[in-house]
């Protein structure tokens, strides 16, 4: 008898008695107004992250000026956004990635009402080590991809790619609980909020 | 005692750490006399209260969030078998493996020997209970294999040679002068000038650890949730070590209790409200991270999850007491707990502290071997006002009372009471609120103007069946 008939003749003995599956309600909000990109920022604020709002043609050098060093990038980054001293991830050992000022990536959803940013691996995001060991993170966001909710920004994510979900930097409160960011990941978050 | 194939079964004795090697009221005893403990602990348990209750309060349908995390929670027991074997299909099309562990020594068994077969006598580890309730880093060590705890808090512990005392804030019971000189005894390498400023502290583990995330090529976590619909598995973290961990590895080993399968995709849009908000008092954690199965070029090329039963399977045959399986791990009970407040988690002698773990322990292990447990509370109620997926803990404390075998239990009991006894503000106040709540009639309607304002963003407390006065009188 191999240990999964063994745990799940146990179960189904423990659960003889058990009652039916009842219905689940869901009175909790399910529908949300537009996306408040304002509370956004505000919430990121609140997480410690730098938010700046940017026209999409001066991405490439507000990058330049955070980083103040070599930037690591997806390869999917769309060209314009590229600043002039870049690293191109091509399968970069993980060396070179922590030895960057900073890393420069997209976004796939935000969620305004807790202030997350989450990442899914696609080509303007990239592997998720690049967004892991350089000290700096800073991430392009459209307008249009913020949502009010956490319920919205799961209906839009596809559980089948790599989620980082995101909320202001790294952060310990394991010392007399006072916050202290950057223990492991990025120490610093800035957000470059698009315009249109 | 025999044992037949297929009938529940508690943890087994000899492994892990479920039982203590005291009651609990003389550890409750020895804790209470320590000042600086006590001390610590209050000012952390009510500064997560005050946070936790504020974000809270941002949320106008907190209630109804909780209602749908209970109704998930019991939905998920009800169909436990069929979850289960839809996780481990939709986790190995997608290139994982999944084994399947009855207790602490098999799941020790797969996990040292999948590091075994990877070569590595190392392995980074991320926070989790389910490890700590096997006590995995004793058989790794037994094996020549060396854990590294990678989240602050639990690294303090280890290095201190210690043992966690919160669900979420281990070291709780440290401050930052202790830290330091924990770090300043046991830490490779560390810098002998070493300060104790909390943001010195933490650099001097980043520095530490960096070289070792990099170098270490296996990785052991828990998981806050496996999804049976998509097989994706959800960590939840504030660091970063858990993104390390999970990310930077060739393997990664993930050891999950069977009671953590939720059913689909969307139920995470509950649980992600409810737990930051109840846990840390953050609106969301820092970082969650989500994998399902490999993903090439991106992450861990060898994913294995090892399904963990370990009694869980005797506290589901308990139709009061498996609510306990519903716990999210949010540890909101051990922060309201006045009992948790006093003498901190040590006094539980189990991973799993405060309330939860006066309900929990006892289950996992047989109320034999827990039998003060379920006595380490003064049935107030405040903890299940807290709970985000609305767990009866004073129920189930009162229904364990019941089933404890009585004589040396009676003792046990007795010196309980004399511990609670000694404090009659603390237990009047009780008193007060199971009063209140008779008052106000059905549980969870909330109270008249003036007292409505505090009731709106909680459950009153269920009145016990019987107050511990009672029960005392009744001795
Ligand atoms: S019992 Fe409830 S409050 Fe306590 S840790 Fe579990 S989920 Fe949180």
């Amino acid at each position: 008898m191999s240990s999964k008939d063994v745990i799940l003749g146990r179960v189904r003995a423990a659960l003889r008695d058990a009652p039916a599956p009842g219905e689940v309600p869901r009175e909790y909000r399910r529908t949300f107004p537009g996306a408040d990109l304002d509370l956004l920022v505000d919430r990121l604020v609140d997480y410690r992250a730098s938010v700046r709002r940017v026209a999409e043609d001066t991405v490439a050098p507000t990058a330049a000026e955070i980083a103040g060093g070599t930037i690591v990038v997806p390869q999917g980054l769309p060209p314009a956004w590229r600043p002039a001293d870049v690293l191109v991830d091509d399968g970069l050992a993980p060396d070179r990635i922590a030895a960057a000022a900073a890393v420069l990536t997209a976004a796939a959803v935000a969620v305004a009402e807790t202030g997350t940013i989450v990442l899914d691996a696609s080509p303007d995001q990239g592997r998720r080590i690049i967004t892991l060991l350089p000290d700096v993170h800073i991430v392009v966001l459209r307008p249009g991809q913020v949502v009010a909710s956490v319920p919205e920004a799961l209906a839009r994510l596809d559980p089948a790619r790599p989620l980082t979900w995101i909320s202001g930097p790294s952060a310990t409160s394991d010392i007399e609980l006072n916050r202290v960011e950057g223990v492991h990941g990025p120490r610093h978050l800035h957000v470059l909020l698009l315009d249109g | 005692m025999t044992t037949f194939l297929g009938m529940p079964a508690t943890a087994p004795r000899g492994v892990g750490h479920l039982r203590g090697d005291t009651t609990f009221p003389r550890a409750a005893r020895q804790a209470l006399g320590n000042e600086q403990l006590r001390r610590n602990l209050r000012h952390a348990t009510s500064t997560i209260r005050g946070k936790s209750s504020r974000v809270i309060a941002e949320l106008p349908d907190w209630q109804e969030l909780r209602t749908a995390g209970s109704a998930i929670k019991a939905d998920v027991m009800s169909r436990l078998p069929e979850l289960l074997e839809q996780l481990e299909a939709r986790v190995t099309e997608r290139g994982g493996v999944v084994h399947w562990a009855a207790d602490a020594n098999e799941a020790n068994q797969i996990v040292t020997g999948l590091v075994r077969a990877t070569g590595s006598d190392r392995v980074i580890k991320v926070k989790s209970m389910a490890t700590q309730e096997i006590g995995l880093n004793e058989a790794l060590e037994a094996a020549g294999i060396q854990p590294v705890e990678t989240d602050l808090a639990e690294l303090i512990v280890q290095l201190g040679n210690d043992r966690p005392s919160h669900i979420l804030v281990p070291a709780i019971h440290r401050n930052r002068t202790e830290i330091r000189d924990i770090f300043l005894a046991a830490m490779p390498g560390v810098d002998p000038s070493l300060t104790d400023d909390p943001p010195v502290l933490a650099a001097a583990a980043r520095k530490y650890l960096r070289e070792t995330f990099l170098s270490t090529r296996v990785a052991v976590s828990g998981a806050n949730f496996g999804i049976a619909e998509t097989g994706t598995l959800a960590v939840v973290e504030s660091e970063g070590n858990g993104r390390m961990c999970l990310t930077l590895p060739d393997t990664l080993i993930t050891v999950m209790g069977i009671e953590k399968v939720v059913p689909t995709w969307r139920d995470l849009e509950v649980f992600l409200q409810l737990l930051p908000r109840a846990s840390t008092g953050e609106r969301m954690n820092p970082y969650t991270t989500m994998w399902t199965g490999v993903t090439p070029g991106d992450g861990p090329r060898e994913f294995h999850l090892v399904l963990l039963d370990n009694g869980r399977s005797a506290v589901l045959a308990d139709e009061v007491g498996r609510q306990a399986l519903h716990c999210i791990r949010c540890s909101a009970c051990l922060n309201v707990c006045p009992v948790y407040e006093r003498t901190g988690g040590h006094a539980y002698g189990s991973v799993y502290p405060g309330p939860i773990g006066a309900v929990l322990s006892p289950q996992l292990t047989g109320v034999e071997d827990n039998a003060s447990l379920p006595y380490a509370s003064s049935l107030c109620g405040a903890c299940f006002d807290a709970c985000p997926v609305k767990i009866d803990i004073p129920s189930i404390l009162v229904h364990l009372r019941n089933r404890v075998p009585h004589p040396p239990a009676e003792r046990a009991a007795m010196r309980a009471a004399a511990y609670t006894m000694d404090r009659p503000r603390l237990y009047a106040h009780a008193q007060r609120a199971a009063k209140l709540a008779r008052i106000a009639g059905r549980r969870g309607r909330g109270l008249p103007p003036p007292l409505s304002s505090w009731t709106v963003s909680r459950d009153l407390p269920a009145p016990p069946d019987q107050t511990f006065r009672d029960w005392w009188a009744s001795r």
